[in-house]
């Protein structure tokens, strides 16, 4: 298990698409390096031999078949939309 | 004092409605007037749709003279966690990422509710996205706990328990993660009820994180929370994990088990840091179910002091994918500084988001990130194997499991508020239930010298609601612990 | 120094389903923007996804076709990334456990000549996965809109291992995949709709070396004609950086299919890092043999299997069954065709001469056509039994292929029956003909049997086209033996 105490917040922060203030990288900083420093103790824990659960009940096999059914009308999909222009979601301009 | 329209629970007033001594509207306009007369101290509601409330209490009472009552709930008003979606209503999640956000559809239990005649009553407040154990990290407001309005009702589901303890609502629902019902449950004097994972779908509950989420009932009784978690609990084929599960009366099933049950005690949840009082609470519990001729045995979960560290790694890696979404693109906050869509994410998800909610994110962000998913969320699956595994051998000896809901009565607001660790480990005896996908109760036990309410939970086997209701039952009978109500 | 090429694919194809992936509205193309959209496509809280189960049969179909070991369980994982057209801001995907292992893709090498069979190769594949297609940005010039429509489409991503060497292979590669996705009715592979997208992986490295040199991923190969030429300009801009003593960047560049240039994308974010986990709202899938059994029975011919069947069974040359092998209908079409006339070589041959002629003049495809293997077979059986000239022919099977009319009616209605064998007309034509080339009679005479071709084609433009061969032939040699 890692055992740095500290977390790169500037990388961690840009692959969430957070803009933190200096002041809450610090923050952040310390007390998430509290939270693993907690964690830290799961290492004690002999899991070699056990599967992880990744569900407490699972199941198999959950599907439905392939039939349509009505789409939202536009106006209700783009109800929250904070801009629109010919029934689409406008975002400032995307350079590929 | 109990006579009162809002002090009476849901079985009560299903009464007094067949029996037309009460319309619904009558129901809707005491509880408005209640909601009037205390929220601006206890400030547990977002928002309320009065006008559709009345409208619906209307059809109900119309379908009532038509003969064609839905059921116990037709006509009763049920308090949402503002993380329920209601169609046409607002969905904030308290957050201001939210704050505008009207939902275009129904959650599969508020279809559900308004199948049974319910009324969807407000948008109960919440700690944001409903990370929390305080409701102090609401964006909207701070909800007050009604036995002693400088404390927290518990959290996430503070909005949802303050309500009904003030007598705002006769029975809402909640979410619960961590403990998110049961341990407001019991700091407001309620019984809160966390089903077993899958028996309540989820469809249309804001994600926090997914394979822990459940929904459940508060409500002033057991009886009450039987009624709610029978109108709710069943398959969804919307929810891929919901279970193909029977859903039994529930308040008949109440009346037919008995006992005596064989009762565990798990000595890891007596240790370090549980408040005196509410040991004692707990003890005097137990001896009473011991008088009622069940067989008290101590039982062994020794994972639990792993419960936080495996908890707070999975519950972090889900919210951070969860919480990806809101990205102010299709509907939520959108940064008005941003100088492209890049900078869009950052600016709108920085100014949306409170600070619990970030310092989640960036947990769950890192330890998914690359190199260290085997060290930190792999692992964590493993011992929430292990924790599973624990609770499951206990129940070859046991029918139910007892421990306290929180470590202590309700704290001062901002008591915790700077030491995110410390508001974590509040979380120490419910996480393990979520993280086993087990049902888990909290039932009132008493109150402190402070006039404190203290919550004892029973934990029950996978889907046996019904067995662990019944448990519940039989020592709220002999308690008149549900029939206080806090003064306002 | 020589240098090779190494090539790996990836290769997206929507499956077609009614409705999406992970939602059950509607899966489509070319509707007004937003309106194939609903709680789960566009991400709303609280929205959660189910699995299309006509997807997994597709995937599940696609990979037995290509000889891929199904997983007994897969399961579901996300893909964690922020892009506008991703509305979770992350893909469901599956990273370790997919559902398709191995396979491979079948290839001819080029022959010796146009008409020799080249030698076969097979190309294999990492894997086939399933996943959710993403929306559509489309770009204005102050902002860009984005449209829902396209996302949550059944999406299935196959990758192949590098084992291709030049642009013609990942083009044969490329050819075949998309030729067994059709005829498998997984997909229609419609380029121009997006609905197969190919990404390549090239690199290069000294002949003999085993290790791969340091790949370039080139996108947006959006026609099959592009992946050919972006791939051949991507090796050529290699080996000219390589030949100057340069070094080859790891990067991934845009091909411009208009143009034939491509261009380093400037990649302002740090490496991807996607998070992948296990995703919590969707169960795994197990997969058994029973399933496996129903879904072999509706498995259909790879085309090199259908073309060595070909070959073997009908006796046809190489050429035709290349022409043939691709397109399923076709195949189906010339094997009835076969089937009733009993004339195997003459139907091909009337398919791809006459037919695939026809449908290119009229830009129809198999199935707008009215023509059917009745007629071609009818026409074929009249051409074979000498009731029927050639030249005739053609005229009867471009009529019948605008008609949708029996051959025997149209050669009514354009007054094309042989002339009887007692006609008076047709001894006067051959008696002029014979009077008119008294060379060709000479050498008949003389022993040269094939010199009465040169009365049989003075007769047949006496007789426009319409006399019956065997009929002209009768009766030249009864004047001729006269003489």
């Amino acid at each position: 298990m890692a055992s740095s105490d500290e977390i790169d917040i500037e990388r961690v922060a840009s692959l969430a698409r957070l803009a933190l203030s200096a002041e809450e990288k610090a923050e952040y900083t310390k007390q998430i390096g509290d939270i693993l420093r907690h964690i830290e103790q799961l290492k004690k824990v002999d899991v070699s031999a056990v599967e992880p659960t990744a569900h407490a009940f699972p199941l198999f096999n959950v599907w439905r078949e392939d039939v349509p059914v009505p789409s939202l009308p536009v106006a209700a999909a783009l109800l929250n939309a904070p801009a629109q222009r010919d029934h689409m979601v406008s975002v400032p301009k995307v350079v590929e | 004092m109990a006579s009162e329209i809002h002090d009476q629970t849901v079985a009560e007033l299903a009464g007094r409605l067949a029996r037309r001594e009460l319309s619904s509207e009558e129901l809707v306009r005491a509880l408005l007037a209640r909601k009037d007369a205390v929220d601006d101290r206890v400030k547990a509601f977002n928002s309320l749709d009065a006008d559709s409330a009345l409208a619906e209490a209307r059809a109900s009472d119309a379908r009532r003279s038509a003969g064609q009552s839905r059921g116990p709930l037709d006509g009763i008003p049920i308090g949402l966690k503002d993380v329920i979606a209601v169609a046409g209503q607002p969905l904030t999640a308290s957050s201001r990422m939210l704050a505008n956000f009207i939902s275009p559809y129904d959650a599969t239990v508020t279809v559900k509710l308004r199948a049974a005649g319910a009324i969807p009553w407000g948008r109960l407040n919440l700690d944001e996205f409903a990370m929390g154990s305080s409701t102090e990290n609401s964006a909207m407001q701070t909800t007050r706990n009604p036995w002693d309005l400088s404390r927290v009702p518990g959290g996430s589901s503070g909005g949802s328990a303050a309500a009904l303890a003030a007598g705002e609502a006769v029975a809402t629902l909640g979410s619960d993660t961590g403990g998110s019902i049961r341990q407001p449950a019991a700091f407001c004097g309620l019984v809160g009820l966390k089903p077993t994972y899958g028996l309540v779908s989820r469809y249309g509950l804001v994600a926090f994180a997914s394979s822990l989420d459940q929904i459940g009932p508060f409500a002033r009784t057991v009886e009450d929370a039987a009624i709610v978690l029978g109108a709710i609990a069943g398959h969804d084929a919307r929810d891929s994990t919901s279970f193909r599960a029977d859903v039994p009366d529930y308040r008949e099933e109440l009346k037919q088990r008995r006992g005596p049950w064989r009762l565990g005690i798990p000595k890891e949840y007596f240790g370090e840091g549980l408040d005196p009082e509410v040991a004692a609470a707990v003890a005097k519990a137990v001896a009473y179910y011991q008088g009622l001729g069940c067989t008290i045995k101590e039982v062994s979960l020794p994972h639990t002091e792993y419960g936080v560290g495996a908890y707070y790694i999975i519950a972090t890696a889900e919210c951070s994918s969860n919480l990806a979404r809101f990205d102010g693109i299709r509907y939520g906050h959108r940064s008005k500084q941003a100088t492209d869509v890049v900078d869009l994410y950052f600016r709108s998800r920085a100014e949306g988001f409170g600070p619990e909610v970030k310092r989640r994110i960036i947990l769950g962000t890192y330890v998914l990130s690359s190199g260290y998913y085997d060290a930190f969320y792999l692992r964590a699956q493993k011992v929430r194997t292990l924790i599973r595994q624990d609770f499951l051998n206990a129940f070859h000896e046991v029918d139910a499991i007892l421990t306290p809901t929180a470590p202590t009565p309700a704290f001062r607001v901002g008591e915790k508020a700077a030491n995110p660790l410390a508001m974590y480990l509040c979380d120490v005896y419910t996480i393990g239930v979520n993280l086993a996908g087990l049902p888990g109760n909290s039932v009132p036990c008493g109150f402190t010298s402070g006039g404190l309410p203290v919550g004892l939970q029973l934990i029950g086997q996978p889907f046996q609601e019904a067995e662990l209701l019944a448990i519940a039952q039989a020592y709220e009978r002999g308690h008149d612990w549900t029939a206080r109500r806090p003064a306002l | 120094m020589n240098y090779e090429a190494v090539i790996g694919l990836e290769v997206h194809v929507q499956i077609r389903t009614r409705s999406k992936m992970f939602s059950a509205v509607e899966a489509g193309f070319g509707r007004e923007p937003n309106t194939l959209t609903d709680a789960v496509v566009l991400a709303l809280p609280g929205a959660l996804p189910v699995i299309n189960k006509a997807a997994l049969d597709a995937v599940i179909k696609a990979g037995l076709m290509l000889g891929c070991r199904i997983a007994p369980v897969c399961k579901w994982d996300r893909k964690n990334y922020f892009y506008p057209d991703s509305p979770k801001n992350y893909q469901i995907s599956q990273y370790d456990q997919p559902i398709c292992l191995g396979g491979q893709v079948e290839i001819e090498q080029p022959g010796a000549a146009r008409n020799v069979m080249g030698e076969h190769k097979s190309i294999p594949l990492t894997r086939i996965h399933l996943e959710e297609d993403v929306g559509k940005l489309n770009h204005g010039t102050s902002d860009s809109l984005v449209d829902y429509n396209r996302a949550g489409t059944p999406l299935m991503e196959i990758v192949s291992e590098p084992a291709m060497h030049s642009a013609d292979e990942a083009y044969a590669f490329l050819t075949a995949l998309r030729a067994a996705m059709v005829q498998g009715g997984i997909s229609d592979c419609d380029m121009e709709k997006g609905q197969l997208r190919c990404d390549a992986n090239i690199s290069i490295r000294p002949v003999g070396e085993s290790r791969l040199g340091t790949k370039v991923e080139l996108k947006n190969l959006n026609s099959i004609a592009f992946v050919r030429d972006g791939i051949e300009h991507e090796i050529k801009r290699q080996l000219a950086v390589s030949e100057r003593g340069g070094v080859i960047v790891q990067e991934t560049r845009d091909y411009d299919g208009q143009t034939g240039v491509s261009q380093s994308l400037r990649s302002k974010e740090m490496a991807h890092d996607y998070r992948y986990f296990p995703d919590p709202d969707l169960m795994p899938v197990r997969v058994d043999e029973e399933w496996l059994a129903r879904i072999r029975l509706d498995l259909p011919e790879m085309p090199f299997d259908r073309q060595r069947r070909f070959i073997a069974s009908y006796q046809l040359p190489y050429t035709s069954t290349s022409v043939l092998i691709w397109d399923r209908e076709l195949s189906v079409f010339f094997e009835e065709t076969a089937r009733i006339s009993g004339q195997p070589a003459m139907a091909a041959n009337w398919i791809i001469n006459g037919l695939l002629r026809e449908m290119g003049a009229a830009g129809m495809s198999l199935g707008q056509c009215l023509i059917r293997p009745e007629h071609v077979a009818e026409l074929v059986v009249l051409v074979a039994g000498g009731k029927l000239p050639g030249p005739a022919a053609k005229d009867v099977f471009t009529e019948v292929f605008r008609t949708g009319e029996k051959p025997a009616a149209v050669i009514a209605k354009l007054g094309l029956e042989s002339t009887s064998n007692s006609g008076a007309e047709l001894e006067n034509w051959c008696r002029e003909a014979i009077a008119s080339n008294p060379k060709a009679l000479a050498d008949f005479k003389s022993g040269k049997d094939s010199a009465i071709n040169g009365f049989k084609g003075h007769v047949m433009k006496s007789a426009r086209g319409r006399a019956n061969p065997q009929d002209v032939d009768r009766v030249l040699r009864e004047q001729l033996s006269k003489l």
